[in-house]
C-alpha cells in the first residue's frame, strides 16, 4: 500500500527561558487510508505530532524531520502559502473541545459553509446548501434549524458534530482528530466515533486519533502507536495488544481500574529511565 | 452516617427555575464507600455540594451521624466532614505553599501542633518533607492532588466527599491515588462518597452505587451487580455498554435518555 503520509525522524523543540524543551525526539511513521491511533500520557508529545505534520507549531517552536512527505509534497520546505492550500482541504484536525475551536459570534452552520468557501469556488447559496447537507451527514436531525444556533446553544457533543461537519466539507484526504473525544460524555463519545468511523470508510480517508485513553484507541483503531517522553515506545496491531511487549504499554494497560476485572490493589506504573536511550 | 431524605436541589427562580437534583434519598453507612455515577448534568456533583452547603437552594434532609444539618456552613461538621475536588490546578491557591494550604485549616479550628500535624499528613499522603515549602506549580498534578488529600485529611474527619478526584490526571497517576484513596479508608474507617462518570472507576472504589439522570437516581446497584452486567435499568445497561471500548454496532443502538 501506498502511504498518503511518510514521516520520518520527526523532532519538535521548543525554546524557553529555561532551555530547549524537546517535545519530540524522533518519530517516524507512515500513515495509509487507515485509522491510526497515538497513546500516551500527559507530556508524552502526542499532539505536538500531530500538529507538526501541519507546522501548527507555537512562534518559539521548531520542526525538524528528514521528511514529512504528503501525497508527493513536501511538508517540511513548503511554504506558508503552500500550507494554507494543504489545511483544512486537504489535512484537516478535530480539536478538542468544540467550545474554544468555534467562533462564538458566528451562526455554526455559516462556519461550516464558511470552511467550503474558503476551499472552493462557490456562491454562498450552494455553500448553503452544501453545509445543510453536511449537518445531515453527521446525523443532526433538524438541520436547519441547528444551521441558525450559535456554538453557545448546542450541547458538547452537538458541538463536536460540528466540528466534524466543518472539517469534512471540503473532503480531505486526511483527518487529525487530537482528543475529539474527551470532552463529551461517554454514551455520547461513542456515537461521535461512530460517526468518525463511517465517514473514514465511506470516504477511505486516513485518520490519526490521538488520545490518552488506550483502552477506547485500540478498540477503535487498525494501528497504535505508544509515545513516551516524545519517542514511539512502540507500534502495535490493535487487535494484538495483549501480544504488547514494551514495559510502559504493559504499565498502562494494567494501572487502569477495569469493570470485568476487579483488583484490590491496582498496579502502577514504574517508568525506567532508560526508555529515553532507545 | 450519612443519611439524605428527599433531597431537591434548584437552581434559578420564576420560570427559569431549574431542578438540578429532584428527590433524591440515601443512606451511607459507617466506613462504607458509596458512589454516584452518571452524565454530566446528572445531578451528581450538585449532590456533594448540597451535603458541604456549597449549595443552600436544596430542600429535604440531610443527616451526618445522626445530626441533622442547617442551611449555613458551621465549624463543627467541618471537622467530621470534608471535600476533595476534581481540578487539583484550581483548587489549591497558587500563591500559597503547600505549608501554608496545610496550616489553613488548622488555625481555622484553632489547632495547635502545627508542625506536626502538617508533617503527618504529608508522610500519610505518601508526600516527601521536601515539598512543604514549594508552590503548586512546582510539583506535578498528582502530587497537587496528594496536597488536596492531606489538606481534608488534616482536621482527621470521618466522611471525605470525592468529587471526580482523578478524572483530571493520568492514568498511571489515578492508579496511585485511586490506591491511597482505599489506603486511608480502609487504615482510619473512613465514609466515602465519591462522584465520578467513569464507571470502572466507581465500582473499583465502592460497595454501593447510585446511577443518576437527570437528577434522579434511575438504580441503586451494588458494584458486583454492575461488574455482572446485571442492572435491571436500560439507562444503565447503556452507560455500562458505552464505558471503556468502542463497538461499530454497538454505538448504532444508543437512544437519549431525556
Amino acid at each position: 500500500m501506498n502511504p498518503l503520509l511518510r514521516i520520518k525522524d520527526l523532532s519538535v523543540t521548543f525554546d524557553t527561558p529555561r532551555g530547549q524543551v524537546k517535545a519530540v525526539r524522533g518519530v517516524t511513521f507512515n500513515l495509509g487510508r487507515e485509522r491510526l491511533g497515538i497513546v500516551g500520557e500527559s507530556g508524552s508529545g502526542k499532539s505536538q505530532t500531530g500538529r507538526a505534520i501541519l507546522k501548527l507549531i507555537a512562534g518559539n517552536g521548531r520542526v525538524t524531520a528528514d521528511r514529512i512527505e504528503f501525497d508527493g509534497l513536501d511538508i517540511i520546505n513548503a511554504s506558508e502559502r503552500d500550507m494554507r492550500s494543504i489545511r483544512g482541504a486537504r489535512i484537516s484536525m478535530i480539536m478538542q473541545d468544540p467550545r474554544y475551536s468555534l467562533n462564538p459570534v458566528v451562526k455554526v452552520g455559516d462556519q461550516i459553509a464558511e470552511a467550503y468557501r474558503i476551499h472552493s469556488r462557490v456562491s454562498p447559496r450552494e455553500a448553503r446548501i452544501k453545509a445543510l447537507e453536511m449537518l445531515e451527514t453527521v446525523q443532526i436531525r433538524d438541520h436547519e434549524k441547528v444551521y441558525a444556533l450559535y456554538p453557545h446553544e448546542v450541547s458538547g457533543g452537538m458541538g463536536q458534530r460540528i466540528m466534524i461537519a466543518m472539517m469534512l466539507i471540503p473532503n480531505p484526504d486526511i483527518i487529525i482528530a487530537d482528543e475529539p473525544t474527551s470532552a463529551l460524555d461517554v454514551t455520547v463519545q461513542m456515537q461521535v466515533l461512530g460517526l468518525l468511523d463511517d465517514m473514514v470508510r465511506d470516504r477511505g480517508m486516513g485518520l490519526i486519533l490521538i488520545s490518552h485513553d488506550l483502552g477506547l484507541v485500540s478498540s477503535f483503531c487498525d494501528r497504535v502507536i505508544v509515545m513516551y517522553g516524545g519517542r514511539v515506545m512502540e507500534v502495535l496491531e490493535a487487535n494484538k495488544m495483549d501480544k504488547a511487549q514494551h514495559p510502559y504499554t504493559k504499565g498502562l494497560m494494567n494501572c487502569s481500574p477495569r469493570l470485568q476485572d476487579p483488583k484490590a490493589v491496582l498496579p502502577t506504573l514504574q517508568r525506567d529511565p532508560n526508555w529515553m536511550n532507545i | 452516617m450519612i443519611r439524605v431524605q428527599d433531597l431537591t436541589v434548584t437552581f434559578g427562580k420564576g420560570s427559569a427555575l431549574f431542578h438540578a437534583v429532584r428527590g433524591v434519598s440515601f443512606d451511607i453507612n459507617v466506613g462504607e464507600s458509596f458512589g454516584l455515577v452518571g452524565e454530566s448534568g446528572s445531578g451528581k456533583s450538585t449532590i456533594l455540594r448540597a451535603i458541604s452547603r456549597l449549595t443552600t437552594d436544596w430542600s429535604g434532609k440531610i443527616e451526618i451521624g445522626s445530626v441533622s444539618l442547617s442551611h449555613r456552613r458551621d465549624k463543627s461538621i467541618a471537622r467530621r466532614m470534608q471535600m476533595v475536588f476534581q481540578d487539583p490546578y484550581g483548587s489549591l491557591h497558587p500563591r500559597h505553599t503547600v505549608n501554608d494550604i496545610l496550616k489553613e485549616p488548622l488555625e481555622i479550628h484553632g489547632i495547635n501542633n502545627c508542625d506536626n500535624r502538617i508533617l503527618q499528613a504529608l508522610s500519610d499522603v505518601g508526600l516527601s518533607v521536601d515539598l512543604r515549602f514549594r508552590y503548586p506549580y512546582q510539583i506535578s498534578g498528582g502530587q497537587r492532588q496528594r496536597v488536596a488529600i492531606a489538606r481534608a485529611l488534616i482536621l482527621e474527619p470521618d466522611i471525605l466527599l470525592l468529587d471526580e478526584p482523578t478524572s483530571a490526571l493520568d492514568v498511571s497517576v489515578q492508579a496511585e491515588i485511586l490506591n491511597l484513596l482505599s489506603r486511608l479508608r480502609r487504615e482510619r474507617n473512613l465514609t466515602y462518597l465519591m462522584v465520578s462518570h467513569d464507571l470502572a472507576v466507581i465500582s473499583h472504589m465502592c460497595d454501593k452505587i447510585a446511577v443518576m439522570n437527570r437528577g434522579k437516581f434511575v438504580e441503586e446497584i451494588t458494584s458486583t451487580q454492575l461488574r455482572d452486567a446485571d442492572p435491571e435499568d436500560a439507562y444503565t445497561r447503556q452507560l455500562i455498554q458505552a464505558s471503556g471500548k468502542y463497538d461499530r454496532e454497538t454505538a448504532k443502538t444508543f437512544v437519549s435518555f431525556d
